[in-house]
């Protein structure tokens, strides 16, 4: 299990960061000057309104997409800027919002993929990782299994498995449980939560589930409605390690109180301006 | 011997399966509506039709011109077999090649996808004249001819089939470290399996069926020619036992192509079963 736990690496540094797109026709602005930081081994889970542009800052940092003005940091170097766009890599895997293990591949095919194919590991040596990461969570039996026979909610964690193996700086979540029943929901939770304390490293992780944003977080970053800002940022500060019962805590309820009002509000206005537009 | 067990295995399967059952019904009554017609009833112009019994005696007969028991039966099939399967071999190979690249290439689709829909209605037949002049010898012209559809109904279904590939995979493939020809390899091929297979079905359904044409009026030799043959000579027992025996061999290629794309694609049959 050699290498597996790290975090020295993976300050992410936003500044000033917008996205317009269609800059010559239509000029969305998706998201507007936000900036934030955080640091090595945190926890960051962004909230906000759908629609609201928090994906785009995702697949800024992936290097899906480009940004039109201001620049992202990963440790120091800018890997984003309006003229830059660095390729996708295995130091920030994403986990897709609808789950994208290949339906082709075995659980196990799957998992080893990122090394194997990138001669990081011989593929014996990355199967035996994965065997001892899906021992350790309780998977041992999927792996000669296709996605396609597993449940939602095991074809996640297997997905999350596929990233972590790679050892990646950051781990970019987009939404990973939206489509998921709430005990499935749950049980990633506390999967989340376990694998972080084993290994932690820097998870920026997108959700409108505001429960969930509190409960996995270090740090939650709030959005506005489009064009996405930077609302208000709140320090968490539950004790790790955690798990689902921190729910009962008084610190809890608080933040949760403080969230739902600053996220109503958003709420609100998109529900506003979606009347406008539909008048 | 495995094979054999797990052919036993089918057939207790198909003889408790309602649809086979069924699919038995469906054909004997219709054989027997056949008879009835052209042998029974004589209807107009029914009568001119072959009863199918005159058909079956004629193909059990070692005298006849063609049957079951006469060599030149056997090396008509052979030539069509061959003539389709390396037509059929060669749309393959082009057709999922070209395809591949046109549906992941967007620089390529843009070139080349006007073209291709110019040139795929035009009918196999049509080709003849040219291919029998630029083509040497009668093979090659006939093997063309059953090509030409094939070849555009596997390019089409391919490119369809890559363009089917969420783009999420992609993304998945290049986070993981993939370089463009892992992507083609682990990700463009594999999705595209399933319509890539859709097509090979229709493609082997076009290349019989341009085959008879073409070897009607180019051949010598193979099931199409000898149709034409018998006909011109009244041999109507021939030429309907010709069509079946055509039946069977269409029946059979679409059954491997199955076989093949479930073999390669158990992915596909691995969720079908667990839903199922």
């Amino acid at each position: 299990m050699s290498g597996i736990p790290q975090a020295a690496k993976g300050d992410i540094s936003i500044r000033g960061v917008s996205k317009v797109y269609d800059p010559s026709g239509a000029r969305v602005t998706a998201i507007e000057q936000c900036s934030f930081d955080v640091a090595a081994g945190q926890f960051a889970v962004v909230v906000g309104p759908s629609g609201c542009g928090k994906t785009t800052l995702l697949n800024a940092i992936a290097g899906f997409d480009t940004i039109s003005a201001g620049e992202i940091l990963l440790d120091g170097e800018v890997i984003a800027s309006a003229n830059k766009q660095i390729r996708p890599g295995s130091d920030r895997v994403v986990v897709f919002q609808n789950g994208a293990l290949f339906p082709w591949r075995t659980m196990m095919e799957n998992i080893v993929y990122g090394p194997v194919r990138q001669k990081t590991m011989s593929r014996p040596e990355a199967e035996r990782i994965a065997r001892e990461l899906l021992r350790r969570v309780g998977l041992e039996g999927v792996q000669d299994k296709y996605p396609g026979e597993l449940s939602s909610g095991v074809q996640r964690r297997g997905e999350i498995l596929r990233a972590l193996i790679n050892q990646p700086t950051v781990m970019l979540l987009d939404e990973p449980f939206r489509a998921l029943d709430a005990v499935a929901k749950s049980v990633m939770h506390e999967f989340v939560l376990e694998l972080f304390d084993f290994s932690p490293r820097t998870m920026f992780f997108i959700t409108h589930d505001l429960d969930e944003a509190i409960l996995l977080a270090d740090k939650v970053i709030v959005m506005t409605t489009r064009p996405a800002r930077v609302k208000t940022v709140i320090e968490v500060g539950l004790p790790r390690p955690r798990s689902a019962n921190v729910t009962g805590a008084a610190r809890y309820r608080e933040l949760k109180q403080s969230l739902l009002e600053v996220v109503h509000e958003e709420a609100l206005k998109a529900f506003q301006a979606g009347e406008r537009e539909m008048a | 011997m495995a094979q054999s067990s797990s052919l036993g295995r089918r057939l207790a399967r198909a003889a408790t399966d309602a649809a086979f059952w069924r699919g038995l019904l469906g054909l004997t009554l219709f054989f027997l509506a056949w008879y009835v017609l052209t042998a029974v009833l004589k209807l107009p112009r029914f009568e001119k039709i072959p009863d199918p019994l005159a058909v079956l005696v004629d193909w059990l007969n070692p005298h006849a011109t063609r049957s079951l028991f006469t060599a030149p039966y056997y090396v008509d099939i052979l030539y069509s077999v061959a003539r389709t399967y390396v037509a059929f071999l060669a749309a393959v190979v082009f057709g999922v090649g070209l395809g591949l690249f046109m549906g992941w290439s967007t620089l390529l689709f843009n070139f080349t996808f006007p073209l291709v829909e110019v040139f795929r209605p035009i009918p196999p037949l049509s080709w003849i004249p040219l291919a029998i002049i630029v083509l040497p010898g009668i093979e090659l012209p006939v093997v063309y001819v059953t090509f030409i559809a094939a070849f555009f109904a596997t390019v089409i279904n391919t490119i369809l089939g890559v363009h089917s590939i969420d783009r999420k995979y992609f993304l998945a493939a290049r986070c993981l470290g993939a370089r463009p020809l892992d992507v083609l390899r682990d990700v463009v091929v594999p999705g595209a399996l399933p319509f890539i297979f859709t097509g090979l079905q229709i493609a082997m359904g076009l290349a019989w069926m341009s085959l008879v044409a073409g070897e009607i009026i180019a051949g010598q030799r193979g099931l199409g020619y000898y149709i034409y043959q018998a006909a011109s000579l009244y041999q109507y027992d021939q030429v309907v036992m010709y069509m079946f025996t055509l039946g069977f061999l269409g029946f059979v290629s679409s059954v491997l192509i199955r076989r093949v794309g479930q073999r390669m694609m158990a992915w596909e049959e691995a969720r079908r079963k667990s839903k199922g």
